[in-house]
Formats: structure tokens, sequence, C-alpha cells
């Protein structure tokens, strides 16, 4: 037992479990509501769904408040500025989608106390991510947060789509994992050792070789997959328009945040020094993964699926901040992907207020007029949706204004040809913003200019009010006076450098 | 008094906050009305005291020369500043915009009758948009009122327009979107390479101006710059979206965005492109005179050819707009001093054009000009409204268009290089002529024979209103520019002074035979 390092196994305990407490309060709250749900009647599935909240919110408060700090098990998770973050993320995200769930679930007919368990693992497994320093970690946290994930895409048991989208999201889930499996093999075989750290500084030393630039390849590509950029997008519109939407929500925020934070920390940490290899790649995919989302949602009109792929062209402005490397770019990402996860939730909001009764309320159709008897939620959606398109003073244009910023100020400082595929990145990404906003537009056409609103009361519940106001207030309050939460990316920013 | 552009800026949101709270229902319709208006109103007299103290020294900032500045940190972590501050070019659009906010708010008394609440609430956060395009003096705040002010636009035209108005609404946004993300990947270049040199994260414009930016980084700024400033002027060939918009607009929209929204283009070369970018402006001056000067033959050529009332007007303002650009990109002081004069000019007439326009499509629902003839007849107050107008459009003597048009050709022909490019605007003005006088005489003259035309009411009092002051500014600008020139003369000079140093005199009272006062 020469990994306690003299310790004795309790002290060793104390002092490793502390950096993942949040994780196995997760852990530890969804097994008891696996356990204890049987023993439940159908109708007591309130008490999973409290339970689940309170457990986020214990995960939540100790994440925040907790005075946990450094490396644990040997150097396989951390918990850092990064982490810490990213964790706070995944856990709001995670609590939104809860809140977001429980009233749609009753309209759904499929109220189940597992859902709650399954989400709690999956956000585990986020946060797992956010912390792991290691290869076999990295791998781990992938799983575990993926595998319930699929469960949740196909949780409407009764619907063809559901049940697709399910199917769909696991097989090339399960593929862009083996990719990923084997690139980390491969970077094992090259490198010696599976910790991030020393990989990075074995590849200092490392001549370009095949091995490598394949591993790098396979490497970068799984997670291509994971955070849905072009074109390894495929299964995304399928899997989010089959989702229950609260899934959907979960997805788009939750696992895609996931996906980029260890994709980050693998290319600063680790692949640092062979930027070279994968950056052209990534400029290109950047590039596709921005336009080919957005010229796929413009004729979209399952608000669904255009939002799927909205998602997906967002995903390519957060890889602008990974393209562009520097202090500034993860900043830029960091800052992106919180300022995402409020505006997209506060939309996936909406459409969940509009899945009542009978109607599915998915159609772009089922907005019209909305202006006319829902003046406040009209102006609330208007409001994500130009925050979505960058326009100030919202917070998606600072969100906006950042990978702009990553990507001009890399270009001012490298030269040649490396400067104008960058300027290039840039110009395409601001011209992608206009196309955006003509099928955000497209919606607020809908709601504003035209009247005839099928009227029939919406899916009002206190979960869905909170989730609206708190992006709402976070949306606007991230674009007015986006100062706290810039300080706050820019901590989150120094562990990767 | 040291927050005045604050509350200058914002005071319309304070008519936002109330019509928002208003009881519901139509019945409240009218208060609202009154609500938008006394706002409107008031916003033009607390903007009153920017040029009653302009030249008290209390509010010079004795660095940079500019009025009221405030500042306060607003972003610190990349040097975002919130900072006021005007000069005499700013004052001048500032009174510009209150002055026609009000009047087009006021004019749309009985145009809109449906969703009356949410029109005048989006009329407000439009001021309040322009307002602060003209006063920030920190990039960042810059571009975030100047992204700010589309969505009220849009909505305007987009609810309230014409029957195209999806289209024209949905044009407008994407086509100045378009220029503005060029524009801002522009002020990031200059932003980061401020930093390069100085070390200092900061938007502050006038900072800017001392950076020594080599020519070709200075050339890529200047096109993302131009692409965006170009679009909103707009100057040929950028143009196509203002027929759209201009057509399809609520005549309040169309008054607003001629008199206001297209000079937040021109000012912003005259503010940042000209002094930030001196030697690109240098070097691209002969394309963009010539863009300029196809802009004053194209519009006026196109204008001519038009059916409709409010089209013909449209393309009035690409060629109008075309002779501010002359004379701004010929930076010689007078011309440069003459073209910000003619974007005041511009929205004087034009919004005034459109106005009247107007009060004859609420009348009898149409523009076009084959539907209308004689009306001098029975409208001899419109009558005249409509000549005086027309006549400060052309550029008569006596008139605003007259001193604007004059200075600039003046100014254009004192640089030995450019003087070619007055006759391109001396041949824009005989087209003006030339399309203004036909519209008016196929309007108002000839006979009356058409029933429906023969019982339009003449000009109501609230109709009068919303042009004498309008008429009054024509006259004064016409007879006595100096009122407004002498505030032009120090930011004008500075201005040349950077992009031509010691190439030419700076203007003073005397430099020019109509500027001249006290002799």
């Amino acid at each position: 037992m020469d990994f306690l390092a003299g310790q004795d196994v309790l002290t060793y305990l104390k002092d490793n479990v502390v950096i993942i407490r949040p994780q196995l309060v997760l852990i530890l709250w969804g097994l008891v509501i696996l356990c204890v749900m049987p023993l439940l009647h159908r109708g007591r599935t309130i008490y999973a769904f409290m339970y689940a909240v309170i457990g986020l919110l214990v995960a939540g408060f100790d994440v925040w408040w907790g005075s946990q700090s450094g490396i644990a098990f040997n150097g396989m998770v951390v918990f850092d500025s990064f982490t810490r973050y990213f964790q706070l993320l995944f856990v709001v995200g995670c609590l939104i989608s809860a809140l977001l769930s429980y009233h749609y679930l009753e309209i759904e007919n499929e109220h189940r106390g597992e859902y709650y368990a399954l989400l709690l693992f999956s956000t585990a497994g986020m946060m797992f991510l956010a912390g792991a320093i290691e290869l076999i970690t990295i791998l781990v946290g992938l799983e575990l947060m993926a595998i319930p994930t699929y469960i949740l895409v196909g949780f409407l048991r009764g619907k063809r789509r559901s049940n697709e989208g399910a199917m769909k999201y696991f097989l090339l889930g399960a593929f862009s994992t083996g990719m990923i499996l084997y690139g980390m093999s491969l970077m094992y075989g090259i490198a010696g050792t599976t910790k991030l750290t020393e990989i990075g500084t074995a590849l200092t030393v490392q001549a370009l070789s095949p091995l490598l630039v394949l591993s790098v390849f396979l490497i970068i590509i799984g997670f291509c997959f994971k955070v849905a950029a072009a074109p390894f997008h495929m299964w995304v519109p399928d899997a989010y328009e089959g989702a229950p939407t609260a899934v959907t929500a979960f997805m788009s925020v939750g696992v895609k945040a996931a996906a980029f934070a260890i994709f980050f920390r693998i290319c600063f940490v680790a692949l640092g020094d062979v930027r070279e290899i994968y950056v052209p790649i990534l400029t290109l995919i950047a590039i596709l993964t921005m336009t080919w989302g957005n010229l796929a949602a413009v004729t979209q009109t399952n608000l669904k699926r255009l939002f799927a792929y909205s998602s997906i062209s967002h995903a390519g402005y957060v890889l602008m901040g990974l393209v562009a490397g520097s202090e500034y770019g993860i900043v830029a990402a960091a800052v992106y992907l919180f300022i995402y996860t409020f505006m997209n939730l506060g939309v996936w909001a909406v459409l969940i207020l509009m899945r009542r009764g009978d109607i599915q309320g998915e159609d772009i159709e089922s907005f019209k007029g909305m202006m006319a008897c829902k003046p406040l939620l009209a102006i609330l959606m208007l409001l994500f949706l130009l925050s979505l398109g960058g326009i100030p003073p919202l917070g998606g244009f600072i969100a906006k204004y950042f990978v702009f910023a990553a990507v001009i100020k890399e270009a001012l400082t490298s030269s040649g040809s490396q400067a104008i595929y960058l300027v290039v990145l840039a110009i395409v990404g601001a011209l992608n913003a206009v196309v955006a906003l003509y099928y955000y537009l497209r919606i607020v056409v809908i709601m504003f200019f035209e009247d005839d609103f099928v009227p029939s009361k919406l899916a009002f519940s206190v979960g869905v009010f909170i989730v609206l106001c708190v992006s709402g207030l976070l949306t606007l309050l991230t674009g007015i006076y986006p100062q706290p939460f810039i300080e706050l990316a820019r901590t989150a920013a120094v562990p990767l450098l | 008094m040291e927050n005045i552009l604050t509350i200058v800026c914002f005071f319309p949101l304070l008519g936002v906050a109330l019509i928002v709270v208003w009881p519901k229902g139509k019945e409240h319709d009218q208060s609202i009305k009154w609500i938008a208006n006394l706002v409107a109103l008031i916003g033009f007299f607390i903007s009153l005291p920017l040029i009653t103290e302009f030249n008290n020294v209390q509010y010079i900032d004795s660095e940079t020369g500019m009025r009221f500045v405030f500042k306060a940190d607003w972003i610190p972590t990349i040097g975002a500043q919130y900072s006021f501050g005007i000069d005499g070019i700013s004052m001048l659009l500032i009174l510009l915009t209150t002055l026609m906010g009000f009047i087009a708010i006021l004019s749309s008394w009985t145009a809109v009758t449906e969703r009356v609440r949410e029109y005048y609430c989006y009329f407000l956060l439009l001021q309040v948009g322009m307002l602060g395009v003209f006063m920030a003096l920190d990039f960042f705040l810059f571009y975030v009122f100047w992204e700010v002010m589309l969505v009220p636009m849009y909505f305007i035209i987009g609810v309230w327009g014409g029957p195209r108005k999806l289209y024209a609404a949905i044009k407008f946004f994407l086509y100045t979107l378009a220029g503005s993300v060029l524009l801002l990947l522009g002020i990031l270049a200059l932003y980061f390479y401020q930093y390069q040199q100085t070390g200092v994260w900061s938007f502050d414009v006038l900072s800017m101006r001392s950076l020594d930016i080599p020519v070709d980084l200075q050339w890529w700024i200047f096109v993302a710059f131009f692409v965006g400033f170009a679009i909103k002027v707009p100057m040929f060939p950028f143009h196509t979206w203002l027929p759209d918009a201009h057509v399809e607009a609520p005549t309040a929209g169309s008054v607003i965005l001629a008199a206001v929204l297209l000079k937040m283009g021109t000012y912003g070369f005259v503010r940042f492109s000209l002094p930030i970018l001196p030697e690109a402006t240098m070097n691209l001056m002969p394309w963009l005179l010539f863009l300029s000067a196809i802009g004053i033959i194209y519009g006026g050529l196109v204008a001519m050819m038009q059916k409709d009332m409010k089209k013909l007007v449209a393309y009035s303002s690409v060629s109008h707009l075309g002779f501010c650009m002359l004379g701004v990109f010929v930076v010689t002081p007078v011309a440069l001093e003459g073209g910000i004069l003619q974007m005041i000019n511009h929205g004087i007439s034009t919004g005034a054009l459109f106005l009247i326009v107007g009060v004859l499509y609420e009348r009898r629902h149409t523009r076009m000009i084959q539907d209308y003839g004689g009306l001098s007849q029975n409208m001899p107050v419109y009558a005249t409204v409509f000549l005086i107008m027309t006549m400060s459009s052309i550029g008569l003597p006596a008139l605003n268009g007259f001193i604007g048009e004059f200075m600039i050709l003046q100014g254009v022909f004192a640089d030995p290089i450019n003087r070619l490019w007055a006759v391109a605007g001396a041949t824009g003005i005989i087209l003006g002529a030339a399309y203004m006088l036909w519209l008016y005489q196929r309007v108002m003259f000839g006979s009356n024979d058409n029933p429906k035309n023969q019982l339009l009411p003449d000009l109501n009092l609230r109709e009068i209103v919303t042009f004498v002051p309008l008429l009054i500014l024509a006259f004064w600008i016409g007879l006595y520019p100096n009122t407004f020139l002498q505030y032009l003369h120090e930011p004008v000079n500075e201005i040349v002074e950077i992009v031509r140093p010691g190439e030419f005199e700076p203007v003073t009272e005397h430099s020019t035979s109509i500027g001249r006062s006290g002799e």
C-alpha cells in the first residue's frame, strides 16, 4: 500500500475524499433515491424531486463555500478555481433542469423518481470531469456523465422519437468515447504516463511522429463529437428533439459545458506544446460548426430542432476561444459558457411552458401572437433571443465580445498565414452572428407581428417561474454589469496557464 | 449639471417606465400619447442647456476640450468606461435628436392607433440609443448604444410599417448588423493595438487619436469601420436597405431614420475614422470621394425616376448624404464643417419632407405621385410648407441647404488635388432641383380633378406645430448660420489638423463668405 505514503488509511481518505465531496454527495443522494423509489407510491415522486433539489443545494454550497483545494488521490483529481467555476455551473444547470422537469414530466406522464437519480449521477460525472487531471479519471467522468444522459434522452418510453434520439445518441456517444479511449491509449504509449501535466512535460521533448499526430487527432475528434462540433454533430438535432425538453435543456448547457471544460484542460495542460498539430484543424472545425449550425437552423420550423442547431453554432463560438489559446481564450470560453447557460435555459424554460395539455408547443407557429396575450413572457423570450443573437446590452453580447477579442488579440500578435486564418475566423464568426439573428428574429416576428395566439393556459409552475426569473435576471445582469462574472472567469483560467 | 448628459440620454426611459405601468386598456391610449409627447418635449428642453452652457468654462474638460465630461468605471477588467462627453459636433446632433424625436412622436398622434403603448415605448427607447451614440466617448459604450438602437427601430418598421414591412424590417436589421459586427472587429483591433503600445486597457476614443498605427493596420481597421459606418450612412453601394426601410416605415419612423439614424454613420466617420486613422483616410481618399460622388449622382438620377413620393425622398437622401460624405472625406476645414452642417440640414429638410409625405398619406393612403395634382388649391398652408422645404432641400439661398452645399463646394474647391469632385457635387444640386421641383409641380400644381383630392383638409394645428420648428431652423441656418457654425470650428480644425497637418488655414468665422458675421 505504498500510495498511502506512510499515512494510515483513515487520514488518507479524510484528506482526499474532501476534494471530491460534492460529487460524492450527489452520488449518495442519487443512490438513496434509487433505493427508496420502489417503496414510494407513484404519485409521491415529489419527494424524490425535493430530495434531489436538496442534494444539489448541498453540493452547490460545498463547492462555493467549502474550503477544499488541491490535488487528491495521487494526482487523479484536483479542486482548483477552474474546477470550482465549472462545478458551480453544472450544479446550477442541473438545479434549473430539475426545476423545469417537475411539471413537465407530469404533463408527459412519465414522472418517476429514477429521473432525478440519473440527473444527479450525470451531474456528478460532469463534476468529475471538471476536476479530472488524469486520463483514466477523464474517461470515467465522461462515462458517468454520458450513460445516465443516454437513458434520460430516451426517458419518454412511449415516444418513438425519444427512443430514436436515445439510440442515435448512444451509438455515436459510445463511438466517440471509443475514439477518445484509443487516442488516450496511444498517448499513454508515447508519454508513458496518464497524468496530464506529465504528458505535457513529456511532449515538450517529443518529436512529431505519425503516432503522436494520430493520437492527438483521435482525442480532438472524439471531443468534437462530445461538444457537438460540425461535422460530428449529426446526433444533436435528433437527440435534442427526441429528448424530454427538460433533458434537452440539461444537455445543451451541462453536458456541453462539461465536455468543453475537460477539452480545454487537456488542450492547455497536456497538448499545449503540440498546438500546431491541431489548431489549424480546430479553426476549420470552428468555422464549419458556426456556419453549418446556423445555416441548418434557418430552415427549421420545429423549435427544438432550431435550438439544437443554434446550440451547435454556439459551440463553434466557444471553439474560437480554444483556437485563440492564451488566457484571453480561456476567459472567453468560460464567460461564454456561463452566459450561454442562462440565456439558453431561459429559452428552454419558455418552450417547456408551451408544452401543455395536448399541445406540443414546439412548432414555431405556436408562438404566434404571443405579445398580444402574454406580453411579459414574449418580452422575456425576446430578451433571450436577442441575447443569443449577441445584441447589447445583454449577456450574449459580452460573451461574443470576448471570443472575438480573444481571436483578434491572437491575430495581432501572430504573423503570416496564422494571422490570416484568425482574421478569417473572426470575420466568419461576425457574419455568422448576422445569420443567427435572422432565425432568432423569425421567432420574434411570429411573436410580435402576428396575432391569433391559441388561447390556452400555459404550463406555469413555481419551478418554471423561478427559472425564468433567474435566467432573465442573469441575462440582463451579465450584459449590464459583467464585471464580477468576468473576474470569476479570470480566476478560473489561472490553473490552466 | 455634471450629469446633464446622463440625464438627457436616459430621460426618455422615465417615459418608458411610466407607460409600462400605466393602466391597461384601449381607453388609456390618449393619456399614453400625452405622456410620450410630454416626455419628449421635456427631453428637448432639458437638452437646451447643452447649447447655452456650452462655453461655460466650468464644464470644459481642460485636457481634451470636451464638454460636460462624465467618467466612471464600468468594466474595469477590459477597461470599458461609462464615459460621456460632447464637442460642438455632437452637441448639434444631440439637439437635432431631441428635437426630431419630439416632432416624430407628435406626428404619430393620429397615425398610430394599434398597439399604442408599445409604439411609444419603442420610440422613447430609440431616443435613448441615438442620444447615447452621440455622447459616448468610450468605444465599447458607443458600440452598445449603436446596436441597442437597432431593436426598437426594427419593431417600429416591422409592426407599424407598410405592406412589405417584415422584409424591410429584417433587411434593415441584418444589413446594419453585418456592418456593426465588422465594426466591432475593427474596434477590437484598435483596442489591442493600443494595449500593445501603451500597456493600458482602454476604449477611450480620444486617447486612440494619439496612437501611431502602422499604415497597413490602419488600412484594415479603416475598412472594418468603413463597412460599419457606410452601411448606416448609407453610402453607395451599401444603400439598398434604405429605400425599403424608408418606404415601409411609418411616417415618424422615416422621419427619425432620415433625420437622426443616418447621421450616426456620418458622425462615426467624423468622430472615429478620420482622426484615429488619418493615414488610411488619406490613402483611400480618392476611393471615398469617388463613392460619395457616385452616391450623389446615382441617388439623384434614381430619385428622378420614382413614382412613389416616399421612395423619391429616400433616394434624395442617398444623394444628400453623398454630399455630406464628400465634404467629410475631402477633409478641408470648410468642407468638413459644411459636411457636418449639411448633416443637420438634411435632418431638418428631409425630416420635414417625410412629414409632408406622411400628411398626404394619412389623408389618402397612397403615396403615388400620379394620384395627386393641384393640391395647392385646397391646401394652401400645406403648399407653402412643402414649397419652403423643397427649396431648402434644393439649396435655395436664404435657406439652410444652400449654406451647407456652398460650404462643401467651396471647401472641395479649396483642395487643389480634389478640386474636380466639386463638379460631381454641382451636378447633384442640379439633379436635386430637377427631381424636387418636378415632384412639387406634379403634386401641387395643375388641375385638381380627382374628386378624392378635392376635399382634402389643410394642415391642422398639431401638424403645423410639427413643422414650425423646422421652418424656423431652415431660415435661421439659411440667414445666420454662425449661430451653429461657431460650435463647429474647434472640433473641425482639430480633426483637419490631425488628418492633413499644416495644409490648410483653420476655419474661423471669416473663412467663408457666408459664415461671415461681424463685418
